[in-house]
Formats: structure tokens, C-alpha cells, sequence
């Protein structure tokens, strides 16, 4: 793809400014790092906080008296249970039990819901809540509309508190709920804001209007200057996701994964009706063939697709694999059979044609302190 | 404005080599080490491991990818950088000192003249303008 048939976000300019390297994503030109480069923007999370331009991420709004039943069937989660103000994530299923993609629904209304979805899968996530929604709600597309900007790491709260009012005079964006999601102003632009994240932080993420960006951005900034905040681009949020062992859609997940050998058996729902369900719920009770797990390397950076090898034999695959910057190893995940997947169990991973030791080890790789 | 010495040689492929009687230092330049980001590990031969110009020396590893780095000259190691393999940083902050990766013994000094001057590297990376000295 050539760069004339990227998108960009409406925050384009300002990355450019802050020194960021672009790089093409799922169709849009992307921060991938900044000046300081992946390590430095990882560290900035764990320890102070950082702001992410995800506005190329998809938003869906489902909305109308039948919206929570029909957002439920799509999704695997409880999504009937969530309550107006709270967000879920879940899995859009298809029929097979594999997964479509998974998303996070927030419910902003009582006949509101709103999906977020990956962007590398957005217009097939459209088609598929439109397909199977029918005439039984308002879908809206807001992807191009909606800018998403997230600000994660121990010090987010102050920082997002010092240029937040909540519709609701007496609250404060502090005391937000995880998973929590509420109407406010962000620097002086109409905005949802969830406390919601995907680096293993307490953090948040701020819905706004694609041609209002830029004033929350860049308030967002200059508060959080003198905090440490920093910019983030693509790189360090792969980084501090696998830490934190998210799944990545394409790598961890796809149409070929069923959310048993994911680990994400917990985000199905299986007493509701939902798509794949029925797939699900077998492939839950035969019981998974293979699982992932998490990996240390010593010797080499296992890297998605490399092969995880035992007695000689290739076993599993590698999902994701990087240097950890907070954890300092190297770190992958992979599928593996079962019966090999204990803690402590060593196995290769073949990198450049030579067997690598890894071992099993617990997931996440990392994890917060409680604060 | 990426910083290019005067008196290194340096292949197309970004490496760099510094010539110091019949020994070769050879290391990756300010402008990779840019390019690659925060580097994580390195993997070099053993010295008496006979390495030939422009084939693979080695790899890189950066946060983001894997990148092989070709030997610029033939020949056969003298000794690598075990520093640079405990601190893989240094290709980052030091690229043209502490980040230097393997010594080899030159195998064919003749092959010197087919790398590049700093001149010529600079305009190889399109950096036209003056370095401000090293």
C-alpha cells in the first residue's frame, strides 16, 4: 500500500510535530515511536503516564428500544447485564465459535451501545454487526467521525482530572469506576470518557468528535508535561500489551481461534444465546487440544510465527513475542499442546534455524501493584 | 541529521568499518541504529568464525524486529564485542565507540575500495547537510 492511500487521523500533524516515525497500520499512517523511541514511551507508562492517538480504531453505535438484546446476541459477553455507564469486553463470534474480532461495548445510554473495534478489522466488523443486526436496531458506523485518544499510567487520573469536567457536577473524573464510562468535557471538547485500557495501567480513554481532537490533545499534553506524560506511539502499546498478555487480533486471535484455547473462555457468556455459542460451549466441554502460554527466551527475540520446538519436533507456534521493557526479558506467548504447557516447562523456540530454551512461565507477564 | 565520521568506510547496507593496521573494527552506523530503534539483542560470530563481504555477520534485534548486519570485508574474527552483547544498548547510544560489534582480521584490503566515504554514505542516506564533526 502506498502512503497516498493511508489515512490519517486528525492528529496527524501533531505527531509529526512530537518527531513521530509514521508507518503504514491497517491502512492508516501511524505513530509507531516518537523521538525517544519504544523503550523510553514503554518505561513512561509504567511509571508516569502517556497519551495514545487510537482514533484509527473503528466505533460502532448500536441504538434503539431493541439495542441491548441485540447487542448481546452479537457479542460474547454480558452484555444484557451491563448497566447504562459501564463497559465490557467480548468477542464478535461467528457461527464456527471463532473469533470476528474482540471489542469492548460500552453502554452510553439505556438504548445506546457503542462498539469498539480493531482497525485492521473495521469494515469487516461492520458488515458483520450489519448482517446479523438486520432491522433489528440503528447501526452507525462513527468510525471517521470518532477520535480516540487514551492516557494510561499511574499518573493518568491527575492529569486527565485537571482537564475534565463530568456532567455530573460533583463527581470528578477521579472517581470513575474501571471500566466506568460517562459524558464530560476534555479540554473543552464534548467527549465520553471510560476508565478502560490496554497497557495493564489504570488509564483512560476519550471519545471525541474527529474534527475536535486537537484541543484535548494538546491540553492533555501541556497538563501532562510537568507529570512526565508522554506521547506513545504504535510500538511501546505492543510492548506494554504483551506484558500485560492482551491478545492482539492477528496474532493471538483470528478466525481460526476458538476463545477456549485463547484463554478467553472467560469472556463467554454460554447461559445467554449468543453467535458461536453453540460451537463454544463444545469446544469447551471436548476440552482444548492446545493453549497459550507465556514464554521467556533467553538467547533471541522470538517473534510471531517462529516455531516452538520439543524433543526436536515442532509443537506450537510463537503469537507475539518482544523484549519486555518493564519485565527485561524477552517474552513471547504461544500456542502450545496442552500437555506441554505447565509452568516451568522448557522448550525451544527455532529462531534463525537454532533451537532457543524458553520456559513456561505464569501470565501476565506483569501486573500493577495495587495502588 | 544523522552523524557520519570522516574517517570511516562504510557499505551500503549501513555498517561501518574502521581500519586499523590489518584489523577491521566493524560496527552499524548512527543512521541504522536510528532506523532500527531501541535495540534488545545482539548475535555475532565467534572469533576464528570466517565471515565474507556483504554476506550476513550477524543480527540485530530491536524492540520492533530482527535485522541481519553483512560484513562489510572478508575475513576471519579476532574477537567480538562482549560488551555490546550484555548491554545491546550501546549500538544505540554509542554506535561508532562503545557499539562496536566484531574485529576481523582483513582478508583482502583491495575490498576497502569497493565501501563507500563518508561522503558518499551521507548522500547514500540523503543527508546533505554538514555534519558538525565527530
Amino acid at each position: 500500500m502506498t502512503s497516498g492511500t493511508l489515512l490519517r487521523t486528525p492528529l496527524h500533524e501533531e505527531h509529526v510535530a512530537l518527531g513521530a516515525k509514521m508507518v503504514p497500520f491497517a491502512g492508516w499512517e501511524m505513530p509507531i515511536q516518537y523521538r525517544d523511541g519504544i523503550v523510553t514511551e514503554h518505561r513512561a507508562v509504567r511509571t508516569a503516564a502517556g497519551i495514545f492517538d487510537l482514533s484509527h480504531m473503528g466505533e460502532v453505535h448500536v441504538r434503539g428500544p431493541r439495542a441491548g438484546a441485540t447487542v448481546d446476541r452479537l457479542v460474547s459477553s454480558d452484555i444484557a447485564g451491563l448497566e447504562v455507564g459501564k463497559a465490557r469486553y467480548g468477542l464478535l463470534c461467528n457461527e464456527k465459535g471463532t473469533i470476528v474480532d474482540d471489542v469492548i461495548v460500552y453502554r452510553l445510554e439505556a438504548e445506546t451501545y457503542l462498539i469498539v473495534v480493531n482497525a485492521s478489522n473495521a469494515a469487516k466488523d461492520v458488515a458483520h454487526i450489519r448482517r446479523h443486526v438486520g432491522g433489528d436496531a440503528d447501526v452507525e458506523d462513527a468510525s471517521l467521525d470518532t477520535a480516540l485518544i487514551a492516557v494510561q499510567g499511574p499518573r493518568a487520573a491527575v492529569i486527565m482530572s485537571s482537564v475534565t469536567d463530568l456532567e455530573i457536577r460533583e463527581a470528578t473524573v477521579e472517581d470513575l469506576a474501571p471500566f466506568g464510562v460517562v459524558a464530560a468535557r476534555v479540554g473543552g471538547a464534548r467527549a465520553h470518557v471510560a476508565r478502560t485500557g490496554y497497557t495493564g495501567e489504570d488509564g483512560f480513554e476519550v471519545f471525541v468528535p474527529w474534527d475536535r481532537a486537537v484541543g484535548p490533545w494538546a491540553r492533555l499534553l501541556a497538563a501532562g508535561g510537568a507529570l512526565g506524560l508522554r506521547p506513545i506511539g504504535l510500538g511501546a502499546r505492543d510492548t506494554l500489551r504483551l506484558e500485560a498478555r492482551y491478545s492482539l487480533y492477528g496474532n493471538e486471535i483470528d478466525e481460526t481461534t476458538d476463545p477456549i484455547e485463547a484463554g478467553l473462555g472467560w469472556t463467554c457468556h454460554l447461559a445467554k444465546d449468543f453467535i458461536g455459542r453453540d460451537a463454544i460451549a463444545k469446544a469447551k466441554e471436548r476440552g482444548p487440544d492446545r493453549k497459550i502460554v507465556g514464554l521467556v527466551v533467553e538467547g533471541g527475540v522470538a517473534r510471531h510465527g517462529h516455531q516452538v520446538v520439543h524433543d526436536g519436533k515442532a509443537v506450537g507456534h510463537v503469537t507475539s513475542g518482544t523484549f519486555g521493557p518493564t519485565v527485561g526479558k524477552n517474552i513471547a506467548l504461544a500456542y502450545v499442546p496442552v500437555a506441554l504447557g505447565k509452568v516451568g516447562t522448557e522448550l525451544g523456540v527455532r529462531i534463525r534455524e537454532r533451537d532457543i530454551p524458553v520456559r513456561v512461565v505464569r501470565t501476565p507477564f506483569y501486573r500493577r501493584e495495587a495502588p | 541529521m544523522s552523524t557520519v565520521p570522516e574517517d570511516l568506510r562504510y557499505s551500503k547496507e549501513h555498517e561501518w568499518v574502521r581500519v586499523d593496521g590489518d584489523v577491521a573494527t566493524i560496527g552499524i552506523t548512527q543512521f541504522a541504529q536510528d532506523q532500527l530503534g531501541d535495540v534488545v539483542f545482539v548475535e555475532l560470530p565467534s572469533p576464528g568464525a570466517r565471515v565474507r563481504q556483504f554476506a550476513s555477520l550477524g543480527v540485530v534485534e530491536s524492540v520492533k524486529a530482527a535485522s541481519d548486519v553483512y560484513a562489510p570485508v572478508s575475513g576471519e574474527v579476532t574477537e567480538r564485542n562482549v560488551k555490546v552483547i550484555e548491554s545491546p544498548e550501546l549500538v544505540n547510544t554509542e554506535p561508532y565507540e562503545g557499539g562496536w560489534l566484531v574485529k576481523v582480521k582483513l582478508a583482502d584490503r583491495g575490498e576497502l575500495s569497493t565501501l563507500l566515504s563518508a561522503g558518499d554514505y551521507r548522500s547514500h542516506i540523503g543527508d546533505t547537510a554538514p555534519t558538525g564533526g565527530d
